[in-house]
């Protein structure tokens, strides 16, 4: 039972408990795994995928691949982030993401991960999708135009909150946010500020009102350090550091 | 001495921005000319593109203008470089892109607050507005994007110097960033 259960990943053995996913026990060891749609406080949701990694010549989803015995990883080499890029670029062009404009940027994790796996254009042609702007709330505005539909607000709500203010509606490139009051504006729904869906949002679409600039641009979280030191796995670590 | 690396540089739909981030190299710029200097750019005035080694460019294409203008630097260019978010991604201007370009015209020559003698300008010297604000690499073929709104003056000279010195380019962490 205590033999403890390992694969290996960049060259380095990672310990793992049985049940869990390849980029827990990886974060549990102190290794980033790039990652936005996953937060280790939900169910894995397993959709933005980049957190893509090469697993025995496979390429899966590290969030919702349990580990296993022997496994051989491959994270952080340029043929996998080239791949990651790639689903960040379009991750990009398929809302409006104006950093310039956004009252999240230097604290963004689609920004974050994309200058971590070095991308420096969007590389596709951009869709100008239109999308709206929900002010309705007197805390909190919500900016479709930055929804990259992780859905980690649909899942706060409905384990943490107890509420179901979210869902995605559609399929395809159809899939949207949607807000569960009879309005459809988040002003007449169940939302409150101190719900746990108000602080999951990995992005800039779900922003409190009325502090945007407090922490100013350039002395934000990942403003001088990449996220692979300073994002969750900055936590994990001042845990057990488990190198094999 | 060999010959010197020629620049070139335009502005599109930006805000010139870009342009000052490059004279922020300060006394860098002394180094520069030793082993470079400009074609067609603002800061010497020369209007048409000759043949340069590397064209920089800052801001998007709105109009038709900025088309003529990208295509003739892309003919001229051995380089062609998207320097800043608006060259890189529409930018700032491509916001207008969630809405009517006409609904965009009214409100500033028509229906706007203080507009006097409403009309909306249709001198045939003035470039059309394109339907969209699009990102230069839609239109033309780019070889290397500088993004940042705009580049920190530190980014752009570790591009060129590393560029002119044939050495591959890569930033450190801080000198990349969208905003
Ligand atoms: S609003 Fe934010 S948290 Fe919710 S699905 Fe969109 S990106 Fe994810």
């Amino acid at each position: 039972m205590n033999t403890r259960k390992t694969f290996r990943m960049d060259g380095r053995t990672i310990p793992f408990e049985d049940g869990q996913s390849i980029i827990d026990a990886a974060l549990a060891a102190g290794e980033y795994i790039p990652h936005l749609c996953h937060n280790p406080e939900f169910t894995p949701h397993g959709s933005c995928r980049v957190c893509t990694v090469d697993v025995d010549g496979r390429m899966v989803s590290a969030c919702t691949q349990p580990a296993a015995e022997g496994q051989q990883v491959v994270n952080n080499s340029d043929p996998v982030n080239h791949y990651r890029r790639r689903l960040l670029q379009m991750l990009f062009v398929e809302g409006n993401h104006v950093c310039p404009g956004c009252e999240k940027s230097g604290a963004c994790q689609l920004q974050a991960v994309a200058y971590y796996t070095g991308m420096l254009a969007p590389h596709f042609t951009h869709f100008f999708p239109r999308r709206e702007v929900d002010a309705s709330h007197p805390d909190t505005v919500i900016d479709f135009n930055r929804c990259i539909l992780c859905e980690l607000c649909v899942r706060a709500s409905r384990d943490v909150d107890g509420k179901n203010v979210f869902s995605i509606s559609g399929r395809g490139i159809q899939s949207r946010l949607i807000i569960n009051s009879n309005t459809g504006r988040l002003g007449d729904s169940d939302y409150d500020r101190a719900d746990k869906a108000a602080s999951v949002c990995p992005v800039g679409a779900i922003l409190p009102k009325h502090q945007g600039y407090e922490v100013p641009i350039g002395e934000r979280l990942y403003d001088q350090r990449p996220i692979s030191v300073v994002g969750d796995v900055a936590q994990a670590k001042q845990g057990d550091n488990g190198d094999g | 001495m060999a010959d010197k690396i020629r620049i070139a540089t335009a502005p599109l739909a930006g805000c010139f921005g870009c342009h000052m981030s490059l004279l922020d190299i300060d006394e860098r710029l002394l180094d520069l000319i030793e082993v470079a200097e400009f074609d067609c750019s603002p800061l010497n005035d020369f209007k048409r593109v000759g043949s340069a080694d590397i064209g920089l460019i800052e801001g998007g294409v709105a109009n038709t203008e900025n088309v003529e203008t990208l295509r003739d630097f892309r003919r001229h260019c051995r380089i062609l470089v998207a320097v800043g978010a608006c060259a890189v991604n529409g930018g700032i201007p491509a916001m207008r892109n969630q809405f009517d370009l006409r609904d965009c015209l009214e409100e500033s020559y028509v229906n706007g607050i203080g507009v006097e003698n409403p009309m909306i300008p249709n001198d045939p010297e003035i470039p059309l507005l394109l339907d969209k604000v699009h990102p230069i690499h839609e239109v033309v073929k780019i070889d290397y994007f500088l993004p940042g709104c705009p580049p920190s003056a530190d980014s752009i000279w570790t591009f060129l110097t590393e560029l002119i010195e044939g050495r591959p380019v890569s930033f450190p962490y801080t000198q990349i960033h969208y905003d």
